[in-house]
């Protein structure tokens, strides 16, 4: 059977190579405004959808690129199981594709690990316009090199994700939400603290002189952390859309935030070990993932926040507002060599999303 | 141990003893103002302790050894061996079970043994900093008085270095619910080829540009040199129990396997052994097992204890459900630790059935469990050998002991046959040539089945991109065309899976 969405795409990645038009791969555009601007002749996935092969026993999904995010959750609930990483939605037609190129994770990326912990198997279009697949769908695959989880984060770079297959776990069978009164510095020595023991933890974001501690596991486990931990307990249904609000953007500090970024500021997304203490520079700020992933809406000069992420050991993202001094941090010199010639070996021609990950790829 | 035969090393072309010693001269002369006198070493009875790695068949006589005792000795080895166009091949303890460590008849070896520092452990954040060299046991030991461990256990564990952890991306019994390597490493520190000191991954979570650490794991010492690396501790389990299961049917058990995943429970561990190999290991070390069964589970709970009590009745549930014949709960941890003796015994115990064996390591789909069963069963008639076969089921990640003579040269020829034809038949099911031993020299025939010329083409790319002139372990992992070609064999592994009710325009 012939499979045209398929062909049209590479005919396109063909002409586009023969042109040297760049290309600027879309899913549900819900991300465009992450990462460096978008620069090409729009490509759409959206035709090349649906859910290749599902069996809920193997705890493997494989996904055309273009199926909306939201059919995959509803496919995988259906059978009692989740993508453990709780990508962020932002807006309703996000689409598989675009959540392994954006390569962002939610509440949980701390406890169960990121999009690319979850890659086992790719299909792209490299800058040739040939179809290439890498990994599989097995948990354990060490024949050649690992190109597929390379894939999360990359923003399409360097190829077309035509399709992904990913693992998948059960939803944990309990959940319970604890809430305490700590100031920032309290709350990260708490969560490393927490971090060391035995305990089913699976998200936390401290705000405001709040922090907010999800639990996830076997009913025991959370039973018995409940009581060990103390805290209050928030109601289920509260907790429930607390933790949704959050993974989207769409709950009280992110919402502020947004308004924050249309008068001006920008919203940083700082990485950073979790141990690292409070950040010092002005601005609200929200932290997750047990102190790893800050956010911080300020009109701070970008040097300043870069140079305050560096020195606790990571890195900032501009992620909304303010992108005049670049989205990401520059690369030391040996990494971006690297970058150059991976865009190279991929994509000679420059035509995938040229300049969307650092100007000069 | 794999077959302990001395294949005739294949000599480099045009490197006959004349070229051989003037090349050796010339690297010798070039190393040796950076290195300490007994670091180097080029003569004969102190090369051949290298020849080989875990994978004995394959032997190869490296130009020198170099073992460097700190970080500037590798980088000036690496800038001298960049400037002169030499191969470099690192090596840890060399129990690799693929060749990934096999020298290179025009290269150094880089030992890098002697990086066996546990820099830091750091209850707080839970990370360890070691050197490349430090044992892979080594480290849960150290992490052991702060209720901490790293969690992928290879069976080598007590020899196997961190540093060919990230190269092989290693796994181990514990995998299927902590992750391999990939998934427990932050940071890789270590250098270019061209000597530079560089850095994949970080203290954060995350990593600004592409996730090149990804890539760098499991990439065989193609990429990048490692001497050091940041590794994520986790809490130790309160409390681990194992379930003893036997099945008269190995279709049972392989169904029993898929219905525990099925049923919502990850397993700490879920493996398996068939009759051959249950009989191998329960002469070995004693465990009591089921010598009657055709097939055995053992299936881990661990966590805290109404934890572990609630998923062990789950899984007794499902496995009396898929016809288990006699089940057993360990009670105690010397129990548990019974139970897995024969697991972790099994290679050793099929050393004492037979003169060889070869290990194969291949990973399909686990809803295919029983039908590869019953094909290596088929093929031990195809070609007159015997098979015991042990697998971590729970990942669907299989190691077939192929049973053989070395001194017979035909058995040997069989054994190679018998073991592609597993390889084969798994990336046919579904699965892929090696789960966690790595392709090395080992497997470079089944890469061509596995992977198109143009995948080829673009992994041999990707190393161009760390490596332009291709100097780091060369060779490996990856086939060039004109082998493939050689090897004859068709690329069986179709791109995307066939989608036939795709919505047409």
């Amino acid at each position: 059977m012939s499979d045209a969405p398929l062909q049209q795409l590479i005919d396109r990645v063909q002409a586009a190579r023969a042109m040297k038009t760049p290309l600027d791969i879309r899913g549900g555009n819900t991300k465009a405004f992450y990462g460096e601007a978008p620069n090409g002749e729009p490509l759409s996935t959206l035709e090349l959808r649906g859910i290749s092969s599902y069996e809920p026993s193997e705890l493997v999904v494989t996904v055309r690129a273009g199926t909306a995010l939201a059919e995959l959750e509803a496919a995988l609930a259906e059978k009692g199981q989740c993508l453990p990483f709780e990508p962020p939605r932002f807006d309703a037609g996000g689409t598989v594709g675009g959540m392994v190129a954006a390569g962002l994770a939610g509440p949980a990326r701390a406890s169960v690990g990121g999009v690319r912990d979850y890659v086992l198997g790719a299909s792209l279009l490299n800058g040739r316009a040939e179809v290439l697949s890498f990994g599989g769908q097995v948990m354990k695959n060490v024949a050649g090199y690992d190109v597929s989880r390379l894939l999360a984060g990359s923003l399409g770079v360097l190829g077309l994700i035509l399709e992904v297959s990913l693992k998948v776990l059960p939803v944990p069978p309990a959940t319970a939400t604890l809430r305490f009164e700590l100031d920032e510095a309290a709350a990260l020595k708490q969560l490393n603290q927490w971090a060391g023991k035995p305990l089913p933890l699976s998200a936390s974001a401290w705000w405001s002189g709040m922090l907010v501690l999800r639990l996830a596991g076997a009913s025991a486990a959370v039973q018995s952390a409940v009581q060990t931990l103390g805290g209050e307990v928030v109601e289920p249904a509260l907790a429930a859309s607390f933790w949704q609000g959050l993974r989207d953007h769409r709950d009280e500090f992110f919402e502020a935030a947004h308004k924050a970024v249309a008068a001006g500021a920008t919203l940083w997304r700082l990485s950073l070990p979790q141990t690292a203490p409070p950040v010092s520079t002005p601005g609200e700020r929200l932290v997750e993932w047990g102190g790893a992933q800050r956010w911080v809406v300020t009109t701070a000069p970008a040097s300043l926040m870069r140079e305050a992420a560096s020195r606790a050991g990571g890195h900032a993202v501009a992620f909304r507002g303010d992108k005049s001094a670049g989205v990401f941090a520059p690369l030391p010199a040996v990494q971006a060599r690297v970058h150059k010639q991976m865009k190279e070996a991929f994509d000679p021609e420059r035509i995938f999303n040229p300049g969307r990950l650092y100007p000069d790829l | 141990m794999n077959a302990p035969q001395d294949i005739p090393a294949a000599a480099a072309p045009g490197l006959d003893g004349a070229e051989r010693n003037r090349r050796q001269a010339e690297v010798v002369a070039a190393l040796k103002p950076l290195l300490p006198a007994h670091a180097l070493l080029f003569r004969r009875e102190d090369t051949v302790p290298y020849e080989c790695d875990g994978l004995t068949a394959y032997r190869e006589t490296p130009l020198l050894v170099a073992l460097p005792e700190n970080e500037s000795q590798v980088a000036a080895v690496l800038r001298a061996c960049h400037g002169l166009g030499v191969p470099v091949v690192a090596r840890g303890a060399g129990t690799g079970l693929s060749g990934g460590a096999m020298p290179h008849a025009r290269g150094v070896t880089l030992s890098l043994a002697k990086f066996n520092r546990i820099m830091k452990v750091d209850p707080v954040s839970r990370t360890a900093v070691v050197q490349c060299g430090v044992r892979n046991l080594a480290i849960s030991e150290a992490a052991a008085p702060y209720g901490l461990y790293y969690a992928p256990d290879p069976s080598s564990q007590i020899a196997c270095t961190i540093g060919g952890n990230v190269a092989e991306n290693s796994g181990g019994v514990h995998c299927l619910k902590y992750g391999l390597t990939v998934h427990n490493v932050l940071k890789v520190r270590g250098f270019t080829i061209e000597g530079e000191p560089v850095e994949f991954g970080g203290d954060a979570l995350d990593v600004p540009g592409l996730d090149l650490l990804s890539v760098v794991v499991g990439s065989e010492g193609m990429l990048a040199i490692t001497t050091e690396v940041t590794v994520r501790l986790i809490p130790k389990p309160q409390l681990a129990r194992c379930i003893l299961a036997s099945f008269d049917d190995v279709r049972k058990a392989g169904d029993a396997v898929a219905a525990v995943i099925a049923a919502g429970i990850i397993p700490a561990g879920l493996e398996m052994m068939d009759k051959p190999m249950t009989a191998a290991v329960e002469d070995f070390v004693r465990a009591g097992y089921d010598l009657d069964a055709e097939a055995i589970l053992l299936c881990e709970s661990d966590g805290t204890e109404d934890e572990v009590a609630e998923e062990i009745a789950r899984m007794q549930a499902v496995l009396s459900g898929c016809g288990a014949t006699r089940l057993q709960v360990s009670d105690d941890e010397a129990q548990r630790l019974k139970f897995w003796s024969g697991r972790k015994n099994a290679f050793p115990a099929s050393g004492r059935i037979s003169p060889d064996y070869m290990c194969m390591d291949s990973t399909i789909p686990r809803k295919r469990l029983a039908d590869i069963l019953l094909a290596i069963q088929q093929m031990e008639t195809t070609y007159n050998l015997r098979c015991c076969n042990v697998f971590h089921a729970g990942d669907g990640n299989l190691h077939p002991l192929i049973l053989f003579d070395a001194n017979d040269p035909d058995q040997l020829h069989r054994a190679e046959l018998f073991g592609a034809d597993i390889l084969e038949t798994s990336v046919a099911m579904g699965g892929t040539v090696t789960g966690e031993h790595g392709v090395g020299v080992e497997k470079l025939g089944s890469m061509c089945v596995q992977f198109s010329p143009e995948e080829r083409t673009q992994m041999l790319a990707l190393k161009a991109a760390f490596d332009p002139q291709g100097l780091l372990n060369p060779g490996k992992v990856i086939p060039t065309l004109q082998r493939c070609a050689e090897y004859g064999k068709m690329h069986v592994k179709k791109g995307l899976l066939p989608f036939p009710e795709l919505e047409r325009f």
